[in-house]
C-alpha cells in the first residue's frame, strides 16, 4: 500500500480551502447585477387562496417584480414531479397531485410558497414581501398519517388522501407460518419525522443570458444533472442544452439536497423575467418548512418464531406520510428502499409487507440519510430484540441462530445478498464493547441509582444504488449507473470528471487515491472535477452510499481504457509490440528488455503524436466510461449501544458506542470512520432528541433550532469503530458503501439499550428524558406486582 | 446610510450600512469575507462565530454598527496568505475534524476561544461542554473533539500564536 493509495488514511485535499474560509458555497457566489428573492409563504396548513394583492409590494423602493402562481401558469412553467412510479396492489398507478412551484388555488402546508418578491437587495425584497396581502379561506387540515385516510381530502386526484396501497411478499404463506408459530412478537412502532438540517441552508442563484438564451443555476444540489433534466424535461424551463446547473461546494445534504425544489425553478423563471441574476438563500426557519423531511412511519409489525427462537416469518403494515406533495423520489423510500430490507441479516422464509402512502398537510417527506433502510432496520431489530427478551434468549444468541450463513442469499423480498459475514461483525463488536463485563458495570451503575442497558443492532442496507434495469422494473424513471471521464494532460497530470457529487464525503481525496494507485502517479497530480453540467457529461449524483461502489467503478473502467491506450502509445515510442508492453508503478516497460518509458513521457507522446500516424492511432489520452452495477451492495454490521438512565429524571446518557461495520474494500479509513461517526450521531439524534412535531392545525411546533433538538457535542460520546471485510463481488473494487450505515444502525441500538435498562418496551422515539421518565412510571406498577 | 469603521483581520475598513445590517452581512457582503457562514439565524448553530475584540461572538447576533471601532478577526485572518496554517486549522485538517466544511470556520473560531478561556490542556468532557454553541451535522463531533484537543496542545507548544490575535 502506498502512502496515498487505496487503504491509506490520506489527509483530505478539500480541507485547506475549508479551514481557511475559502470554500465556495452557493451563497458565496456573486454575479454582477445580482438581485434577491424573498418568498411569501402560507402561514396556514390548508387554505384556499381567495386573492393575492401585490399592488403595495410592487411600489416599494428597490422592488423589481412580485410574481405569483397565476403568472407562473401563464408562462406555462410545469409542475414538479415525483420520478418513481409505484403501483398499488390492485394495479392502479400512484396518485401524483399537481405540485406547482408557486401555489395555485390552494396552499397545502405551512411554508407553501404563494408569491415571490425580487428586490435590489435582500432588505428591499423582505420589506416588500411583508406588503403582499393574501386573503385565505381556511380549510380543515390533517397532519397525522394514521388519520389521513379519514381526514379532509387534500388533492382531487387522491381520494382518502391515499397515494398508493403497496404490498410485497406472499401474504398467504406468511399467514400459514404465523399459524404454525410457537411464539409471536408484536410491536406498534412510530418512526419519528425528522428534519435533515444540513448546516448550509438551501440556496439558488439563477442567471439568464439574453444574448445566448442560456440559463445558469448555481444550486445546493447533490445531483446537478438530474436537477437539470427534471427542470428541462418536466418543468419545461429551458431545453436541456440551454440550462447549466452548477453545484459548487455544498454544505451537507443527507438526502435533502437530492430533490428538485420550487425555489430553484422560481429563481430561474424570475431571472429570465427581470433579466438580472436572482439569488435566494433559505433562512433556517424556511428550511424547516420547505426542505423535505424524513421518516414519519406508523407501523404494526409481527415476528413469528419456533420454539428455538428461529424466525419463521415477518409481517409489517406501515402507513407512510409523504406530506403535502410527492417530492422527487418520495414514492420509492417507503417501498423499494424499505420493504425490501425487512429480512435484515436473517434467514427469514416468508415476509409480507403492506405500505399505504398518504398525503397530509405537512412538508413533503423524502429520502433522508438511510431512506427507508433505517425504518426497516428499526422494525426488524426491535422485533428481534423484544422476541429475545420474551423468549429468554440472549440478544446475541437469537441473532446467531437466525443469521444468513451462505451467500448468495435470496430473500423473500427481492434482494439477493451477495456477500457478508454477520457472525464476524457480531463477534468483534461483542469483544470491543466488552459485553462480558456488562453485568458488573450494570451493578456498579445501580449503586449510583442509575439504570444501565445494552442494545444491539445488526443491520443491513442495500447500497451501490443501483442496477438500472432492476430499478427500472421497479418503477424508477431513471437509470442509476454512473459516469467517469479521465483526462490525462500532456504533462501527465490527470483530471477525473465524475457524475457523483461531494458535499462532505471527500471524493476529491478518495477518487484521487484510486487514480494515484492505479497509474502510479503522485496524488497531488490528480484533480477531481464534479458538480457542473457544462464540465461533466452526465451523472446521477451522490446519495444512497453509491459513489464508491458505482462512481469509482466507472473511474476504474475509464482507467482500464486509459491504460490500454497508453500502452499503444508506449509501444510506438519504444518500437515494440503492444502485447509486450507492461505497466507498473507509473512506468511502461517492454517485456524481456531494459527499455522503459515514464508515465509523463507517454502522456506527452500521446499528445505530440510524433511517433505514430493518425491512421495508426488517434492522438490524445482521454477516456469515458459509464458503469452500470450488476447488483446492489449490502453493507452490514453490528452496533452495540450502552446507556445509563437516571431513574429519577429519565435522562439518558449514551456511555459507550461500538460499531463494527463491513463496508467491503475501504479506500480511506479516516474518511470512512468519519462517515460512520456522523451517521451514528444522526441515528442517536433520531432516537433521543429529534422529532418534528405538528399540532392538529398543521403548525410546525419545532420550526427552529431553538425548538428542534439537534445533537450537540455533549449529547454524544466518542465512538469505538471497528471493521470487518468481505468484498462485494458486484463491483471491481469490492466496495459496499459507508455513508448511511450509522444512521441505519443507531436508532434500534439506542432504543434496545434504553428498554433493556428500564424494563418496558413501551417507549417511542425520541426518547427524551420526559418520555423515558413516563415509561418508567407506567412500568413501575408491573415491577411492583 | 450610516457609516461604520472597524479593524478586520488587522486592516481598517469603512462601509456604509443600513442600521439593521448584521455584522455577518457586513463581513460577507461588504468585505467579501465569505468564510464566515450563516446557518440558522437564531444564534444556535455557531457557523458565524468570529472574534470581537478577542472574544468569540456570533456575528449573526451583532449589528454592524455595534462594532464601530472594534477589532474583528475572522477565519480568513488566522493564517497569513501563503504562510502556514494556524495550529488549530492544521489540527482540524490533520484529525479529519470537518466534512462539508460549512460549520468549520465557526468551529475553529469557537475552539480558539475555548483555548483562551480553558488553556492548552483540554479534556474531552470540557471540549464537549464548551462546544455547546456550535452545531455540526456531519462529523458526530468525534473528530472535532480530537482536533480541538490536538490544536490546543500544538498552540501551547508553539507559544507565539495566541487564540485571539
Amino acid at each position: 500500500m502506498s502512502a496515498t493509495g487505496i487503504g491509506a488514511a490520506v489527509r483530505r485535499k478539500e480541507d485547506f480551502r475549508f479551514v481557511t474560509g475559502n470554500g465556495q458555497y452557493t451563497d458565496d457566489v456573486v454575479r454582477p447585477g445580482e438581485t434577491r428573492a424573498v418568498f411569501v409563504r402560507s402561514p396556514h396548513a390548508h387554505a384556499k387562496i381567495k386573492s393575492i394583492d401585490v399592488s403595495a409590494a410592487k411600489t416599494m423602493p428597490g422592488v423589481l417584480a412580485v410574481l405569483t402562481g397565476s403568472e407562473l401558469a401563464n408562462d406555462k412553467i410545469g409542475n414538479l414531479i415525483c420520478g418513481w412510479m409505484i403501483h398499488s396492489k390492485d394495479g392502479s398507478p400512484m396518485k401524483m397531485a399537481p405540485h406547482p412551484a408557486l401555489a395555485a388555488g390552494t396552499v397545502n402546508h405551512v411554508g407553501d410558497a404563494v408569491a415571490v418578491v425580487i428586490g435590489e437587495t435582500l432588505a428591499a425584497a423582505r420589506d416588500a414581501a411583508e406588503k403582499v396581502e393574501v386573503d385565505y379561506e381556511l380549510l380543515p387540515a390533517v397532519t397525522d398519517p394514521a388519520k389521513a385516510k379519514s381526514g379532509p381530502q387534500i388533492h382531487e386526484v387522491a381520494p382518502k388522501n391515499t397515494i398508493y396501497e403497496w404490498s410485497l411478499g406472499d401474504a398467504k404463506a406468511v399467514d400459514a407460518a404465523f399459524a404454525a408459530a410457537k411464539h409471536v412478537t408484536k410491536l406498534d412502532i412510530v418512526n419519528n419525522r425528522l428534519v435533515p438540517n444540513a448546516i448550509e441552508p438551501r440556496a439558488a442563484l439563477a442567471e439568464y443570458d439574453a444574448g445566448t438564451d442560456q440559463l445558469t443555476l448555481w444550486n445546493t444540489t447533490q445531483n446537478p444533472h438530474v436537477s437539470r433534466l427534471v427542470i428541462a424535461a418536466f418543468v419545461g424551463m429551458a431545453p436541456e442544452h440551454k440550462l447549466r446547473v452548477i453545484a459548487p461546494d455544498v454544505g451537507g445534504g443527507f438526502g435533502s439536497k437530492i430533490f428538485i425544489y420550487p425555489e430553484e425553478v422560481v429563481c430561474l423563471w424570475a431571472s429570465r423575467k427581470v433579466r438580472r441574476p436572482v439569488k435566494w438563500v433559505a433562512e433556517r426557519a424556511e428550511s424547516f418548512v420547505t426542505d423535505a423531511h424524513g421518516r414519519d412511519h406508523v407501523t404494526h409489525a409481527e415476528l413469528a418464531l419456533d420454539e428455538h427462537g428461529r424466525i419463521l416469518a415477518l409481517r409489517a403494515k406501515t402507513i407512510a406520510n409523504l406530506g403535502a406533495y410527492m417530492s422527487t423520489f418520495s414514492s420509492s423510500v417507503p417501498t423499494y428502499l424499505y420493504g425490501t430490507l425487512l429480512s435484515g441479516q436473517y434467514d427469514i422464509p416468508q415476509i409480507y409487507c403492506e405500505v399505504d402512502a398518504v398525503y397530509t398537510n405537512t412538508v413533503p417527506v423524502d429520502a433522508y440519510r438511510g431512506a427507508g433502510r433505517p425504518e426497516a432496520t428499526f422494525v426488524v431489530e426491535r422485533l428481534v430484540e423484544v422476541a429475545s427478551r420474551q423468549m429468554g434468549l440472549e440478544p446475541a444468541e437469537i441473532r446467531k441462530r437466525n443469521f444468513i450463513k451462505t451467500f448468495p442469499h435470496q430473500t423473500p423480498v427481492i434482494m439477493a445478498y451477495d456477500a457478508g459475514d454477520y457472525h464476524a461483525s457480531l463477534k468483534k463488536a461483542l469483544e470491543i464493547a466488552d459485553v462480558k463485563g456488562f453485568g458488573k458495570r450494570k451493578r456498579e451503575a445501580a449503586r449510583h441509582g442509575k439504570l444501565r442497558g445494552l442494545g444491539f443492532s445488526t443491520y443491513i442496507e442495500a447500497c451501490g444504488i443501483a442496477p438500472s434495469q432492476a430499478v427500472g422494473s421497479l418503477g424508477a424513471g431513471v437509470g442509476l449507473w454512473e459516469s467517469a471521464e479521465v483526462r490525462v494532460n500532456p504533462t501527465g497530470s490527470v483530471e477525473v470528471l465524475t457524475g457523483c457529487h461531494a458535499h462532505g464525503q471527500g471524493h476529491e481525496t478518495t477518487f484521487a487515491q484510486l487514480v494515484s494507485e492505479r497509474l502510479g502517479i503522485p496524488f497531488e497530480n490528480v484533480s477531481i472535477v464534479h458538480g457542473d453540467t457544462d464540465k461533466v457529461q452526465f451523472g446521477m449524483g451522490t446519495y444512497g452510499s453509491r459513489s464508491g461502489a458505482v462512481g469509482m467503478s466507472a473511474i476504474v473502467k475509464a482507467l482500464d481504457k486509459i491504460e490500454a491506450k497508453a500502452k499503444k502509445v508506449a509501444a510506438f515510442m519504444m518500437e515494440a509490440a503492444e502485447g509486450d508492453i507492461e505497466f507498473k508503478d507509473g512506468k511502461f516497460t517492454v517485456a524481456g528488455t531494459d527499455k522503459s518509458a515514464a508515465w509523463g513521457d507517454v502522456a506527452l507522446n500521446a499528445y505530440i503524436a510524433h511517433k505514430f500516424t493518425g491512421a495508426e492511432l488517434e492522438p490524445g489520452l482521454k477516456e469515458t466510461s459509464f458503469y452500470d452495477p450488476t447488483n446492489f451492495t449490502f453493507p452490514a454490521g453490528c452496533h452495540i449501544c450502552e446507556v445509563e438512565v437516571d431513574a429519577d429524571t429519565g435522562k439518558t446518557e449514551v456511555v459507550n458506542w461500538t460499531a463494527v461495520d463491513d463496508f467491503g474494500t475501504v479506500i480511506n479509513p479516516m474518511i470512512v470512520e468519519g462517515q460512520v461517526h456522523g451517521g451514528i450521531a444522526q441515528g442517536v439524534g433520531q432516537a433521543l432528541l429529534e422529532g418534528a412535531v405538528y399540532d392538529k392545525d398543521g403548525q410546525l411546533l419545532t420550526g427552529s433550532l431553538m425548538d428542534y433538538t439537534m445533537p450537540r457535542a455533549h449529547d454524544l460520546p466518542s465512538f469505538h469503530v471497528g471493521m470487518t471485510e468481505t468484498k462485494s463481488p458486484s463491483n471491481p473494487l469490492g466496495i459496499k458503501g459507508c455513508g448511511e450505515a450509522g444512521a441505519i444502525a443507531a436508532p434500534a441500538a439506542v432504543i434496545n439499550a434504553i428498554t433493556d435498562a428500564i424494563g418496558t418496551e413501551n417507549l417511542a422515539m425520541p426518547a427524551t428524558a420526559n418520555a423515558v421518565w413516563a415509561a418508567l412510571q407506567s412500568a413501575k406498577p408491573r415491577q411492583a406486582a | 446610510m450610516p457609516t461604520v469603521s472597524m479593524t478586520v483581520n488587522g486592516k481598517t475598513v469603512t462601509g456604509e450600512v443600513e442600521a439593521r445590517t448584521l455584522l455577518v452581512q457586513f463581513l460577507r457582503e461588504n468585505l467579501r469575507l465569505t468564510g464566515t457562514h450563516v446557518g440558522c439565524d437564531t444564534s444556535q448553530c455557531g457557523a458565524c462565530v468570529i472574534h470581537l475584540d478577542g472574544i468569540a461572538a456570533k456575528s449573526c447576533t451583532l449589528l454592524a454598527l455595534q462594532c464601530e471601532g472594534a477589532h474583528v478577526t475572522t477565519i480568513e485572518g488566522l493564517a497569513e496568505p501563503g504562510g502556514p496554517l494556524h495550529p488549530m486549522q492544521e489540527a482540524f485538517r490533520e484529525n479529519h475534524g470537518l466534512q462539508c466544511g460549512y460549520c468549520t470556520p465557526g468551529m475553529i473560531m469557537a475552539a480558539l476561544d475555548i483555548v483562551r478561556r480553558k488553556g492548552n490542556d483540554l479534556d474531552e468532557h470540557t471540549i464537549r461542554e464548551q462546544l455547546d454553541g456550535n452545531i455540526c451535522r456531519c462529523t458526530g463531533y468525534h473528530n472535532i473533539v480530537k482536533a480541538i484537543a490536538a490544536g490546543a496542545k500544538a498552540m501551547g507548544k508553539g507559544g507565539a500564536r495566541q487564540a485571539a490575535e
